[in-house]
C-alpha cells in the first residue's frame, strides 16, 4: 500500500496545455499515472496528449471521476486554482507552483476549512516536487527512476534533497512506499505532522525519513508528534547548519527568524523526541539502513 | 523586499497613521532647508539604510541648530553604518530623513507579522517600546500581547481595543489606537507585506499617538500586483552579487568561506554547504540554480561565484531530475572554457543520464575532479582547496 496516491487514482492536470503542464503530464503518464484529463479555462472541449480538456475542474470531475489534481498554474493565479479544486470535490491536490504570495496561501487554507473534515481536500505544496508512490503513480516533477518500491515513507521540503535521500537508500537496497514533498514555502498545505499521521496508519510503511530545513515551527511540531504518537522509527535530517540567521536560503520559508528555527535547535528537538538524526546529508541512506536493521 | 523608514512612514500615513512632520534630504543644504520647512527648535536627523538599530551605530542624531544639522548631515552622507543587522560590511547612507523632534511620554511596540504557527496575520504589541522585539521577548515576555487575524473577516475593532487597554492606554486614547492598529493592518494586508513594525509608537506629552520609527518588508512573490511598492526598491542597499543573481533568476547568498558552491535546489544547496563544513571547509556562498540547470544558467552561475575573490575552489553538485546530466556536463565544460578557470573544480553529477554526463566531463580534457557521492564531493573539494592554498 501507499499513501495519498496509487496506480488507480484518477488524476487531472490543472494548467494542462501549458508548456510545463504538458511536459510533466507526459512524464507522469509514461510513469503509469492514471491521468484522466486536464483543465485549461477556454480550451475545454478539445483533447491534449490524448486526454480530454475541460474549462472548469467541476466539469472535469463530473466527466472523469477525477479524485486528484496536480497544479502547474502560474503563481499569480495558482491560489484560485487550488480553491477551484477544493470546491469541485477533488480529494488530493499537489501544487507544484513556486512563488504563490503568502497571503494568498492564508486565504486558500481558510477557504479549505469551509468543508467538513471528511469532505476536505488534502493539499501538499506549493513549491514542491510532488508525490510519488514508486511503481504505481507519480504526481510531480521528480525523476521517477531513482525511486525503488519498498517500505520507507519519505517526507521533505526540498525536491533535490529528497532525490538525494531516495537514491542513497536505493543504493543500499532500501525502497519507498510513498515520497511526499511538502514544499519550501512558509505557508503550506500539509505539515510534516500531517504526513507522518498518514504514514503511521499505512501498514506497509515500516519507517519514515523526514527531511526538514531551517525556518518555521513545523519540524519541531512533528518531533513532538513522533514522541507522543508514532510507533514507527523516524530518521531525520535538517538542512542549513551553515545558514546565517535572517537570510533567506532560496526557499521562501527557509529563513531563521525566531527562536527554535535554526538547524542546530531543530536537530536538538528531534533528538530529544526520539528521532534518529543523520549526522550529515551523506548519511541519510546509511542511517536509515541502521535503523531498519534494529527493527528487523 | 525591504524599504526605508521614510517610505514606510509615507505608506502608513496614507492608511491613517499619524507621523511626525518630516522630509527627505540628499545633501546638508537640503537637510537644513527641510528643518526650516518643518519649523520648531529641535529636529532629528536620521540615516536611511535598510537596517534597524541605527541609533546605536550613530545613524540618528538630535540637533537644535542649522549648523548642527548641516554638520551631522555632512558626516552621515556617504558613511558606511555597521549595525548588528547589516553584517560587517555595513550599509552606505545615501539619504537622510529630517524629522521634528517629539516629546515622548511613553514608548510602545507594535508590529504585524505572518505567523507560521497559526498561518495567519498576527499583531504583536508591547508596552516596552524602543527595544527590539527579541530583547523584549527575553527581558519582559509577559508584556507581549498578541492577536491573530481571522482571514475571512480581517482585523476587528474589539481586538484593537483589547490591545489598547492591554497596553494600559488611557480611555481617551483608545480610539486613536484603534485607528493606528487598523491602519497598520490594512497597509499590511492590502500591500502584501510580510512585516510592518512601528517601534516605537509613542504617546506624546500632549496626548497623541505618533509612529516615531517604522519598518516594512514585502512579499517578493506578490510584487507583481504592487507596482507602486516595486518602485520603492533601493538597490544601493542590496548586496550587488545577490542582486545580480536575482536578476538572472538565480538564488545567491554570500557567505564568508572559500569554497564556491553551484547546486540545483535550495535544500540540496544547504545540505551541500553543511557537508563542506562537515568535511572541514567553509562554503563561500549559497547558490541554487534551479531545477532546470541549463548550460546558460550554469555559465552564469560560474561567473557569479567567481566574482567573489575569496573563492579558491568550486564545488558543483547537480542532481539531475528533469534535465539530464549530459546537458549539465556540457554547461560545465562551456563555462570552464569561457571563464578560463584557474582554481580547482570538483563536479558531482547524479540522476538522469549520469554516465553520459561523466563521459563528457572526462572527454573534455579539462582538469575537472569528478566525485561520485555527496560525501566524496565535499571531501575532494576541501582537499583540493587545501592543496591549492598550501593548507594541506
Amino acid at each position: 500500500m501507499s499513501i495519498l496516491i496509487d496506480a488507480k487514482t484518477p488524476v487531472i492536470v490543472q494548467g494542462f496545455t501549458g508548456q510545463i503542464g504538458t511536459f510533466h503530464a507526459k512524464e507522469m503518464m509514461e510513469y503509469g499515472t492514471n491521468v484522466v484529463g486536464g483543465v485549461t479555462p477556454g480550451k475545454g472541449g478539445g483533447t491534449h496528449l490524448g486526454r480530454p480538456v475541460f474549462n472548469t475542474v467541476k466539469e472535469a470531475v463530473d466527466a472523469t471521476g477525477a479524485q486528484a489534481s496536480i497544479i502547474f498554474v502560474p503563481a499569480p493565479f495558482a491560489a484560485d486554482s487550488i480553491m477551484e479544486a477544493a470546491d469541485a470535490g477533488i480529494r488530493y491536490c499537489v501544487a507544484i507552483t513556486d512563488g504563490i504570495p503568502a497571503q494568498d496561501m492564508i486565504r486558500v487554507k481558510r477557504y479549505m476549512r469551509r468543508y467538513r473534515a471528511e469532505n476536505r481536500m488534502r493539499l501538499t505544496g506549493p513549491n514542491c516536487a510532488g508525490t510519488i508512490s514508486p511503481g504505481q503513480a507519480m504526481m510531480g516533477i521528480m525523476p521517477g527512476h531513482i525511486y525503488m518500491k519498498g517500505i520507507v515513507g519519505i517526507v521533505g521540503r526540498s525536491g533535490t534533497l529528497g532525490y538525494e535521500a531516495a537514491s542513497q537508500m536505493k543504493a543500499l537496497g532500501i525502497g519507498v512506499t510513498t515520497s511526499v514533498g511538502i514544499g519550501g514555502d512558509p505557508i503550506n498545505g500539509s505539515s510534516f505532522k500531517d504526513i507522518l499521521e498518514l504514514f503511521q496508519d499505512d501498514p506497509e510503511t515500516k519507517a519514515i525519513m523526514m527531511i526538514g530545513e531551517i525556518g518555521g515551527p513545523q519540524e519541531a511540531e512533528a518531533a513532538h508528534f513522533v514522541k507522543e504518537n508514532m510507533q514507527k522509527p523516524v530518521v531525520g535530517y535538517i538542512a542549513g547548519l551553515t545558514a546565517p540567521k535572517g537570510r533567506r536560503m532560496g526557499h521562501a520559508g527557509a529563513i531563521i527568524s525566531a527562536f527554535g528555527e535554526s538547524a542546530a535547535e531543530k536537530v536538538e528537538i528531534l533528538q530529544e523526541c526520539g528521532v534518529t538524526v543523520a549526522p550529515s546529508p551523506a548519511d541519510l541512506g546509511s542511517t536509515m539502513a541502521r535503523v531498519l536493521k534494529k527493527v528487523g | 523586499m525591504d524599504i526605508h523608514e521614510y517610505q514606510a512612514k509615507e505608506i502608513l500615513k496614507d492608511f491613517g497613521i499619524a507621523i511626525p512632520a518630516g522630509g527627505l534630504a540628499y545633501s546638508p543644504e537640503q537637510a537644513v532647508y527641510r528643518a526650516k520647512e518643518i519649523g520648531g527648535e529641535k529636529w532629528v536627523v536620521k540615516a536611511q539604510i535598510h537596517s534597524g538599530a541605527r541609533g546605536k551605530a550613530g545613524g540618528i542624531k538630535v540637533c537644535s541648530s542649522d549648523h548642527e544639522i548641516w554638520e551631522t548631515a555632512d558626516d552621515l552622507l556617504g558613511k558606511r553604518l555597521v549595525t548588528h543587522q547589516t553584517g560587517p560590511r555595513g550599509k552606505v547612507v545615501h539619504r537622510l530623513y529630517i524629522e521634528a523632534a517629539t516629546s515622548i511620554e511613553r514608548e510602545i511596540y507594535l508590529a504585524f507579522v505572518l505567523d507560521r504557527q497559526s498561518e495567519r496575520v498576527m499583531v504583536v504589541a508591547s508596552g516596552e517600546g524602543g527595544m527590539e522585539i527579541e530583547e523584549i521577548a527575553v527581558k519582559r515576555p509577559q508584556s507581549i500581547l498578541r492577536q491573530s487575524v481571522e482571514p475571512a473577516v480581517g482585523m476587528q475593532d474589539f481586538q484593537c481595543r483589547e490591545i489598547a487597554f492591554g497596553l494600559g492606554l488611557p480611555a481617551a486614547m483608545v480610539s486613536q489606537a484603534v485607528t493606528t492598529i487598523q491602519g497598520c493592518y490594512r497597509a499590511f494586508r492590502d500591500l502584501d507585506a510580510t512585516m510592518a513594525e512601528i517601534n516605537p509608537l509613542v504617546v506624546t506629552k500632549d496626548g497623541r499617538l505618533l509612529a516615531l520609527d517604522a519598518k516594512m518588508a514585502f512579499d517578493d512573490s506578490a510584487l507583481f500586483r504592487h507596482a507602486s511598492i516595486s518602485e520603492l526598491r533601493d538597490k544601493s542597499q542590496e548586496d550587488p552579487r545577490e542582486m545580480a543573481a536575482g536578476d538572472r533568476g538565480l538564488s545567491y547568498v554570500g557567505l564568508d568561506g572559500n569554497i564556491g558552491c553551484i547546486i540545483n535546489g535550495a535544500g540540496l544547496a544547504m545540505a551541500t554547504m553543511d557537508m563542506i563544513k562537515h568535511a572541514g571547509g567553509e562554503p563561500a556562498n549559497f547558490l541554487d540554480i534551479g531545477g532546470g540547470a541549463s548550460p546558460e544558467r550554469t555559465a552564469k552561475a560560474f561567473n557569479l561565484v567567481l566574482s567573489d575573490d575569496k573563492v579558491q575552489a568550486i564545488l558543483v553538485n547537480i542532481f539531475a531530475g528533469i534535465n539530464r546530466c549530459d546537458w549539465v556536463a556540457e554547461g560545465v565544460v562551456q563555462a570552464v572554457k569561457k571563464t578560463e578557470l584557474k582554481i580547482p573544480l570538483v563536479v558531482r553529477l547524479s540522476g538522469t543520464n549520469v554516465e553520459e554526463g561523466r563521459k563528457i566531463l572526462k572527454a573534455s580534457g579539462l582538469p575537472i575532479i569528478m566525485a561520485e557521492t555527496l560525501a566524496d564531493a565535499a571531501d575532494k573539494a576541501v582537499a583540493a582547496w587545501k592543496q591549492a592554498t598550501g593548507k594541506a
